[in-house]
């Protein structure tokens, strides 16, 4: 079935769009993601406006991190007091990713921005979680079960501005907080992906926040920004397409439950080798995209309509 | 224009044999985007009326059917290696360009007119027919971008040519099915209907249509732009409610 979509101004098959988001809202509700890094190329890749893509993607992740940010809520596996630090830093750097992304599209350049931070984030990222999994896998697999070290407090730690989190058995400085939150929500609205891949390794390895807290926090945080996003986008650029945005809902949410669901059989290496696999997949097709001989070097844009 | 070949016609009918005239009309002169649009088709009917002071002329008619969609400013870009990455460097500018074309004919544009004739009237996909370029143009490659734009417009379907596109349904009368592509922009079509005969261009008549969103379409285009504060808040309270209701409808599983 065709539907027409009255802002990206092109049908698409409903079929095709809540089979893809299915998929995307499987991976993400298994990975506590929102999966927008997915969504985002793969809607470029079906013929969506990139423009139109980012900016829908919000209600998108704003929907899918609803659910799974309640279900962590009623198991109290959330630290608000963090979420909101998160938040305040996150709405900052939506705010300037926004008008960024809309300073990037009156020059032209959005598509390449977009692809080559896909490129850098998405590799470096998968990276380095792909080495970390595996050398915790092999750990494991010689035997040696390692006791959690007690690392000596990262010097960021001591930052002024200390604030108690107590469910995270935190003290700490909230301006590293606040500086990964603005980039994160800059990033975010930039490349229509919440942030979910980054706050998490982010939050483990930067932060030592225990792992039962951080995915639940990480949603809260994505969740609020996400309602940011769409409005700014809405407002902003009039690119967030409502249509559009219940199919990627309607597929997300349902796929999300059954990835949660397949979730609670994997163990925290796989878990965290299985999504560096699926981030560096994503990073290496956008390599193909700019690093191999293009089939047709040329493209057309149409500037300005004038009717 | 046709009472100014029926002036022409009296005044000459002895010696020219222009004594041709063109009525065209449209089936449709409305185009609307609803949400089941996937594109349309309009028809264009035409009668060609002859001076009964002009001779019978030995061969056919031909006609040539060109509806040109809204005109834009169109950048075509070429990407080219830059180290081990290809990103967009070199450009040309078009400058009122049509988005859609649709070329219809009753026979090879070629057995129809000559090439001068067919880059005077801009009839047909070729790369005389597509207008100049801004001055900053890539100099002496030209040439490349305008068979670049052609190419990459014909295959995304924006332009096409049916080259037995127009019946004759009776002696001087025919038909032809104008496509409007599913990512049609909105606003102005031209359709221009031209009649050829042994090479020459005996007359030729312009009608045009509208393509414009409808219905549900035009409400949520309208309020999105209208109303963007509201619209994005819709949007998001929309997005917070339906994760609502998955967490209620997969609890009770």
């Amino acid at each position: 079935m065709e539907f027409y979509l009255p802002i990206a101004e092109l049908p698409v098959n409903v079929g095709l769009i809540l089979a893809m988001s299915a998929a995307v809202g499987f991976i993400s509700g298994m990975f506590g993601v929102g999966g927008g890094f997915l969504m985002t190329p793969l809607l470029i890749f079906v013929g969506i406006p990139p423009a139109v893509a980012v900016a829908t993607v919000s209600p998108q992740i704003t929907a899918a991190s609803t659910t799974g940010a309640l279900a962590y809520w009623r198991r109290r596996a959330l630290d608000v007091r963090l979420g909101l630090v998160l938040l305040g830093g996150g709405i900052v750097g939506t705010l300037l990713g926004v008008l960024f992304f809309n300073a990037m599209r009156r020059v032209g350049q959005l598509e390449l921005v977009i692809t080559i931070s896909y490129v850098t984030l998405l590799g470096a990222i998968g990276s380095l979680m792909f080495v970390e999994s595996v050398r915790s896998i092999l750990r494991r697999r010689r035997g040696r079960v390692v006791p959690p070290r007690r690392l000596p407090r990262p010097w960021y730690f001591g930052l002024p501005l200390r604030l108690r989190f107590p469910q995270s058995r935190l003290y700490m400085s909230v301006i590293p907080l606040v500086t990964l939150s603005v980039a994160i929500g800059f990033v975010g609205a930039v490349l229509g992906i919440g942030g979910g891949f980054m706050v998490v390794p982010a939050l483990i390895y930067l932060f030592r926040i225990p792992t039962a807290v951080v995915v639940g926090t990480s949603l809260f945080q994505i969740l609020f920004t996400m309602i940011a996003a769409t409005i700014l986008h809405a407002v902003t650029n009039h690119s967030v397409d409502i249509v559009l945005a219940v199919l990627l809902i309607v597929g997300s949410v349902f796929g999300a439950q059954f990835g949660a669901r397949a979730a609670r059989n994997i163990k925290g290496e796989q878990f965290r080798l299985l999504l560096a696999l699926i981030v560096l997949a994503v990073a290496v097709r956008f390599i193909f995209e700019i690093g191999v001989t293009p089939a047709d070097p040329f493209s057309v844009v149409i500037s300005e309509i004038r009717s | 224009m046709r009472a100014r070949l029926a002036v022409a016609a009296v005044a000459l009918a002895p010696t020219v044999a222009s004594a041709e005239s063109l009525t065209v009309s449209l089936s449709h002169h409305r185009v609307q985007i609803t949400s089941t649009y996937t594109g349309a088709e309009l028809v264009v009917f035409g009668l060609i009326g002859r001076d009964a002071a002009g001779a019978a002329r030995a061969g056919g008619y031909d006609i040539v059917i060109t509806a040109r969609g809204p005109r834009a400013a169109t950048v075509v870009r070429e990407k080219q290696p830059l180290g081990p990455i290809w990103i967009n460097r070199a450009q040309v500018k078009f400058f009122d360009l049509p988005v859609t074309k649709a070329v219809l004919a009753t026979k090879p544009l070629e057995d129809i007119a000559e090439p001068e004739l067919r880059r005077r009237y801009r009839i047909g996909l070729d790369t005389a027919t597509i207008p100049k370029v801004d001055a900053s143009a890539a100099t002496g490659r030209e040439i490349e971008f305008r068979a670049a734009l052609l190419r990459l417009k014909t295959s995304s379907g924006l332009y096409t040519q049916n080259e037995r596109g127009v019946v004759f349904i009776a002696d001087n009368v025919f038909r032809g099915n104008v496509p409007v592509p599913a990512t049609a922009p909105l606003g102005n079509y031209e359709v221009e209907v031209a009649l050829f005969q042994g090479g020459v261009r005996l007359a030729q008549e312009t009608t045009n249509f509208e393509v414009t969103k409808a219905g549900f379409e035009q409400l949520v285009a309208r309020e999105s732009r209208e109303q963007s504060w509201l619209y994005g808040a819709l949007t998001a309270a929309v997005a917070l409610m339906f994760g609502w209701i998955a967490t209620v409808i997969f609890r009770r599983d």
